[in-house]
């Protein structure tokens, strides 16, 4: 229980569901801040304040776990690792592999608990065979099975999402918690990155990594303008990039390639984006591996919409091709493959082949 | 429900719900001059009198706190402004890394802002402070010691201090020294005068008294700076209208604690030899935290280390059983931290991690350590599965 709307329903809704229910809330921080400052950051006093008041009101036990060190492992290091690699990750996704669905749960079950119960919106289904199945949720708008694909079958088998299953806009979700008495009902969502409370994720990714001056280059190598860290970009950005020349033909251009080796920032124009297939890494499945290469939908991003891909694993990587050629594929994001609504897949990307491979600068 | 956890807060005793609930509905502040205030008056001077007999000390010694952590802070802030501004050298504190937060953070504070440098003297592997530890701090250097503050028994693992020595050593050399005795309180004979301290500290709500009332106990030559200004209703060191009914709650608590000390500390001491004995059957590498001895420390007290556990673990999966105790350490944000007091001890920072206090009172019975005593082998086997996050 974060001390957000959501979770506070699904805990209550598990509840009123007849389960034996007891709400913990996570540290994560080992100096956590007093108060929230709007939107921003989760995991302060105030936050595990609002969930044990939550938890009072439904009538459940309440508890906080410290999973401060390994957070800051698992997820922080991961961020900052990975950003210094040149790629872009996704914290939240990291969090539910290691923290939601491995470190709390795997303390849970030693407890004597069956499931991890969280306010995400997605839908395990259970088959007549005993297997278990995510899905989108029913309301595409609020869905996270995204973030939620890299879970296995095993962490599924333990995983409980109330919220998924019902046809609902955020609105009512505030007016259920309001009906149940829950002074969460108004409080404001959640953005950013929980661990960089004041949301300059620049700032934070600059005092763990320090500032270091590069060039900015276009696809021949020719210098238009300097960075202070590679991590400042990500694939596919288009603003901030500061650079005073124009390009000679007046289009706009866009972070093509981010190489940490040669401290180097490359931009061009936007068809140079165009990615016509990739190469991913750690495939997990839910359920058991594809044998050889099926269609399926694809999600490239949080929030990001369908494409439609055809993949295989091969070996230890996923091969994908995309039907019609993407742009903005960041190195680092998960590609989630979906048959339907029915999570098939994740991997996390690694390499992108581009329709005009970039001039990369020696 | 097998509450054993007497040492945060024990229920109060019916006859001193009788005699606060008697005086909430009686107006008159015990300040106005009138007949309303005079009666309100009557009541606090009644219950000061009541408690100063039930502690050995002169009604005019007892100054009524809004409870044990206000008393803590006036004695400790309050000497020491009082004491430097006699005399500026003085700006050394003494105390022992065990103490109460309410201690402990009191000396941090005046660390931190008001120039004292903090001397934490040595404790054994029970958590005691020796005598001559205090003497070899004092005598390096008599002249710049603002004040000593040592508790009477630890709230954690319930070693009690040898506080009277202490005391004796202190007034040798005309150092004021206070005790926090609010774990003492019921428990062991506390006479105030005999001791020659300057300051002690007790609590209304661990004796079977309401919450939100304490007192200091001062001996009269000494005025400590108040930490709060306005009417100067006790003495000129604590303001703050009497909370009479609260006051009445207190003396009536306070003087059954007393009158029942030695019967209930041989009843629940009996009580708590036989939790232990439980507990370690159960649990046979248990480690019995603080003085095995049970002279040595408080009749109400049993704590243990659980090796390969989290002391959080274990809480929820006996809460879960209806079992209530404390991992006795104290929370930041709700998580517990490895508890100072075992650390200093010379434990292990895991070992210290996965600690139980159990604590007796007035309600405890064989039925609540029968329960402990199967409840605990599974808990502890199932809390060592989690391990150590």
């Amino acid at each position: 229980m974060s001390g957000g709307v959501d979770s506070a329903v699904a805990a209550a809704r598990a509840a009123e569901a007849g389960h034996d229910v007891t709400g913990v809330h996570l540290a994560l921080s080992a100096n956590p801040q007093s108060f929230r400052t709007g939107a921003r950051g989760c995991c302060t006093v105030e936050d595990s304040r609002d969930a044990r008041r939550a938890a009072d009101v439904i009538g459940i036990p309440f508890y906080v776990w410290d999973l401060a060190e390994r957070f800051r492992e698992d997820v922080v290091q991961d961020f900052v690792d990975e950003y210094a690699a040149g790629r872009t990750p996704n914290p939240c996704l990291r969090c539910n592999e290691k923290i939601k669905f491995a470190a709390l749960l795997d303390k849970a079950l030693a407890l004597g608990f069956d499931a991890v119960c969280t306010g995400h919106y997605a839908t395990v289904v259970l088959r007549e065979d005993g297997s278990r199945e995510l899905h989108r949720a029913s309301d595409m708008a609020k869905d996270q099975s995204y973030v939620l694909g890299v879970l296995d079958e095993r962490q599924l088998a333990h995983a409980m999402f109330p919220l998924g299953d019902t046809l609902t806009t955020k609105g009512e979700i505030r007016a259920e918690a309001e009906l149940r008495g829950l002074a969460v009902a108004r409080k404001p969502d959640s953005h950013d990155i929980c661990f960089i409370a004041d949301g300059d994720t620049q700032g934070f990714l600059a005092k763990h990594l320090g500032e270091a001056e590069g060039d900015i280059v276009d696809e021949d190598g020719t210098r238009l303008g300097t960075h202070t860290g590679t991590y400042g970009y990500t694939i596919g950005q288009r603003k901030g990039l500061r650079l005073g020349v124009p390009a000679p033909d007046g289009k706009p251009r866009y972070v093509l390639d981010i190489s940490p080796v040669n401290n180097t920032v490359t931009v061009g124009p936007s068809e140079a984006l165009d990615v016509t297939g990739l190469t991913a890494i750690r495939p997990r499945w839910c359920g058991t591996a594809p044998s050889g290469p099926g269609t399926y939908t694809a999600q490239l991003r949080a929030h990001g919409g369908e494409t439609e891909v055809t993949a295989e694993p091969v070996g230890e990587e996923l091969r994908v091709e995309f039907t019609e050629a993407v742009r903005g594929v960041a190195p680092g994001q998960a590609i989630v493959l979906y048959d339907g609504t029915r999570v098939v897949g994740s991997a996390t990307i690694a390499t992108t082949e581009r329709a005009r491979e970039a001039t990369r600068p020696i | 429900m097998a509450y054993l956890d007497h040492a945060a807060t024990t229920p109060m005793l019916p006859e001193a719900v009788r005699a606060m609930t008697a005086q909430l509905t009686a107006a008159g502040n015990a300040s106005s001059l009138h007949a309303a205030g005079r009666r309100a008056r009557r009541t606090v001077e009644e219950s000061r009198e009541s408690l100063a007999v039930a502690l050995g000390a002169r009604p005019s010694e007892i100054v009524f706190t809004g409870g044990g952590t206000e008393s803590d802070n006036l004695a400790i802030k309050g000497l020491y402004w009082s004491r430097r501004a006699a005399d500026p050298r003085r700006t050394r504190v003494l105390t022992s890394p065990v103490e109460h937060h309410a201690v402990l953070d009191a000396v941090h504070w005046l660390a931190e802002h008001e120039g004292a440098s903090v001397e934490y003297l040595p404790v054994d592997e029970l958590g005691r402070v020796s005598p001559d530890a205090l003497r070899e701090a004092i005598a390096r250097d008599p002249s710049d010691v603002a004040l000593v503050t040592v508790m009477w028994a630890n709230n954690e693992i319930g070693t009690i201090m040898p506080v009277i020595e202490l005391a004796r050593i202190a007034r040798e050399f005309d150092v004021p020294m206070h005790a926090d005795a609010v774990q003492a309180f019921g428990q062991l004979e506390l006479d105030f005068s005999a001791t020659g301290l300057a300051a002690l500290t007790v609590s209304g709500h661990k004796v079977g008294g309401p919450y939100g009332i304490g007192a200091l106990l001062l001996r009269r030559e000494y005025a400590p700076v108040p930490l709060l200004h306005g009417g100067g209703q006790e003495r000129h060191v604590r303001s703050g209208t009497l909370d009479v009914p609260a006051i009445a709650g207190f003396a009536v608590a306070g003087r059954i604690a007393a009158e029942r000390r030695k019967e209930f500390a041989r009843e629940v001491g009996a009580l708590r030899d036989d939790l232990v004995r439980a507990v370690q059957t159960a649990v046979p590498d248990a480690v019995l935290g603080g003085d095995p001895d049970p002279a040595g420390r408080l009749p109400a007290n049993a704590h243990f280390s659980f090796p390969g556990c989290e002391g959080d673990s274990l809480l929820l999966l006996l809460d879960a059983q209806g079992i209530e105790c404390s991992t006795g350490s104290a929370c930041t944000a709700g998580v517990a931290q490895p508890s100072h007091v075992v650390l200093a001890t010379g434990s292990s920072a895991d070992l210290a991690r996965g600690t139980l206090r159990f604590s007796l009172g007035h309600t405890s019975t064989r039925v609540d350590v029968d329960a402990l005593a199967d409840a605990i082998g599974p808990a502890v086997e199932r809390a060592r599965t989690a391990g150590l996050s």
